[in-house]
């Protein structure tokens, strides 16, 4: 049995700039259920980040509905619904890595002994064991960026929201990432919300695939993955997959005119 | 050791210059001197020399030059004699007593102290305040613009005058003229660094439902450590140059600033030199300090 996590309908942003208003999202209609892995992709201008944000309540929609687990995005972040990772892994150099997993933890008052033990367990997660004592600057981007999820799962939220984790990474981290991303959902059970302009990315870890396209912002295809759970990078040479990668490329074309 | 040299031969140029300097500035005076005295000069009679050109008279002179570095009230005094004189009002004077460099640099020193205390709280206050009030910053961030167009020489005397006649003397006066000047930096560094974390910290902690109270101690204040090290150092330099300005209206009988007025009362150019190098190894000392505790604090936080 499925449960809807996140429901949006008939979703609309719109920017009120000098230039006019600016269609950011439009008459957009999403279910996502628990467990499911969504990427979001296209190109850039369609409004995928803004659509992760809109469910993270860090902007407001101007139409439609959205509900988190139920509720307003806004009191689904009063429940702690969400873990958010932007593109940045964004440590606080002042804070070694542990810290600064600690960081949400200390703002949403856990005790102390408390606040170790997920931060250990969370590292575990992430596979930085033994680097909590590290500050950021000793790390690797891959490592920063790991942590940041470590520091977006430390409170045990249900949703993680991606924005590009992995966006200012090169390839060869990024495919390691990836495949440990898949590891950490298939333990955690979370269900992820993954913006991405990558098609091999979404393709290779999502079960839903949500192909967006700009003027105005908008969804022009929802694509149900066939491949299994368990995937092996390899899986990106199989005819599955490039079939689902064609799938998601001609999305593209059909909702963009390269001709602007 | 390439840069040691360099360092060096700037310095070197410079003692030059100033020596250089000397023989014109004080070529009058000797001559006067050295006629006094007997000596033959050209041309002879001071009313003659009044009108001529130092460089000329130093030609015709060029016997004296030796003299122009060892007046007892030079115009200029030589590098020579500002040394003999800091080192005799430093390390060869007990520093109880009212001619000891020492003491009077103490005295200085805690107004500087204490303005820049009064200062820095003030500037951090006003900051936090400007960061969260769009009132504050519309309403005070223009008048503290202006407090800094004020010639402090102008105003210190009024403040004095002020706070003396609602029963306010000693260091406190000074203390707080020497503030007017430091809180400024203060401000505008501080609110700079307040501001400084990007979009994405801020809706980072706004996903965790921070407080703006939790933003402000775990995110901007922080942040702006390094912003505030580089008002500080401009901050206390101000206060020191507001401690000395305000011994100056006051007839101050102890302070660096009572030094350059009682030297200047005197004719002591000497004294007042000292006094100026004084004041400026003060200010290095106190600005390297604080680059000292700058690099501690900012390695321990992992922003160096």
């Amino acid at each position: 049995m499925t449960t809807t996590v996140i429901e949006a309908s008939g979703l609309e942003l719109t920017f009120q700039t000098s230039d006019g208003p600016v269609h950011a999202l439009k008459d957009v209609n999403l279910q996502i259920e628990k467990g499911d892995f969504v990427s979001f992709i296209g190109p850039s201008g369609c409004g995928k980040t803004t659509f992760l944000r809109v469910m993270a309540a860090l902007e407001q929609p101007t139409g439609g509905s959205i509900t988190v687990n139920g509720m307003t995005p806004e009191e689904a972040r009063k429940n702690r619904a969400y873990g958010y990772v932007f593109q940045a892994a964004g440590l606080y150099p002042w804070r070694t890595i542990a810290k600064n997993i600690k960081l949400p933890l200390e703002i949403m008052g856990y005790s102390r002994a408390d606040q170790d033990a997920r931060v250990e367990a969370v590292l575990k997660l992430v596979d930085l064991e033994g680097f909590g004592g590290k500050y950021p600057w000793q790390l690797s981007g891959g490592m920063q960026q790991r942590a940041s999820i470590a520091r977006a799962l430390a409170f045990d939220a249900d949703i993680l929201l991606m924005d590009e984790p992995f966006g200012a990474l090169d390839e060869i981290v990024r495919d390691h990432l990836n495949e440990q991303l898949l590891q950490l959902w298939a333990r955690t059970e979370k269900t992820i919300g993954f913006v991405t302009h990558s098609i091999p990315e979404a393709v290779y870890l999502s079960t839903k695939i949500v192909v967006m396209s700009p003027r105005p912002g908008r969804i022009t295809d929802v694509i149900e993955s066939p491949l299994p759970k368990e995937r092996p990078l390899e899986i990106r040479d199989t005819p599955e997959f490039i079939e689902i990668a064609h799938r998601v490329r001609e999305g593209l074309r059909a909702g963009h005119s390269y001709d602007e | 050791m390439k840069s040691v040299l360099a360092v060096l031969t700037v310095l070197a140029a410079i003692v030059a210059i100033w020596y250089a300097a000397c023989v014109p500035m004080n070529i009058k005076g000797v001559l006067t001197d050295l006629e006094r005295a007997g000596a033959q000069v050209v041309p002879e009679g001071a009313v003659a020399r009044r009108d001529r050109g130092a460089f000329g008279l130093v030609a015709k002179n060029s016997f004296a030059i030796s003299a122009t570095w060892a007046q007892e009230r030079p115009r200029l005094p030589a590098p020579h004699q500002v040394a003999v004189e800091l080192w005799q009002t430093t390390v060869m004077k007990k520093i109880t007593s009212k001619r000891s460099l020492v003491f009077h640099a103490w005295v200085t020193l805690s107004a500087t102290l204490m303005g820049f205390a009064i200062g820095t709280g003030l500037g951090i206050l006003l900051a936090v305040g400007i960061v969260h009030s769009r009132v504050m910053d519309m309403s005070v961030m223009p008048w503290a613009i202006v407090s800094q167009t004020i010639p402090i020489i102008a105003l210190a005397p009024m403040i004095i005058v002020v706070l003396y006649s609602i029963g306010v003397q000693g260091i406190l006066p000074k203390a707080i003229i020497s503030a007017y000047l430091s809180f400024f930096p203060v401000v505008v560094g501080m609110v700079k660094g307040l501001r400084s974390p990007d979009a994405m910290q801020i809706d980072l902690l706004k996903t965790y439902n921070a407080s703006p109270a939790q933003g402000f101690w775990k995110l901007r204040l922080p942040s702006s450590m390094p912003y505030l090290f580089a008002s500080l150092k401009i901050g206390i330099a101000s206060s020191l140059v507001g401690a000395i300005v305000a011994e100056l209206p006051t007839g101050a009988v102890a302070g660096l600033g009572a030094r350059l007025l009682a030297g200047s009362y005197y004719g002591q150019t000497i004294q007042i030199w000292s006094a100026l190098f004084a004041a400026a190894i003060l200010a290095s000392v106190l600005v390297g300090l604080l680059g000292v505790i700058q690099r501690i604090t900012l390695k321990r936080m992992g922003m160096a």
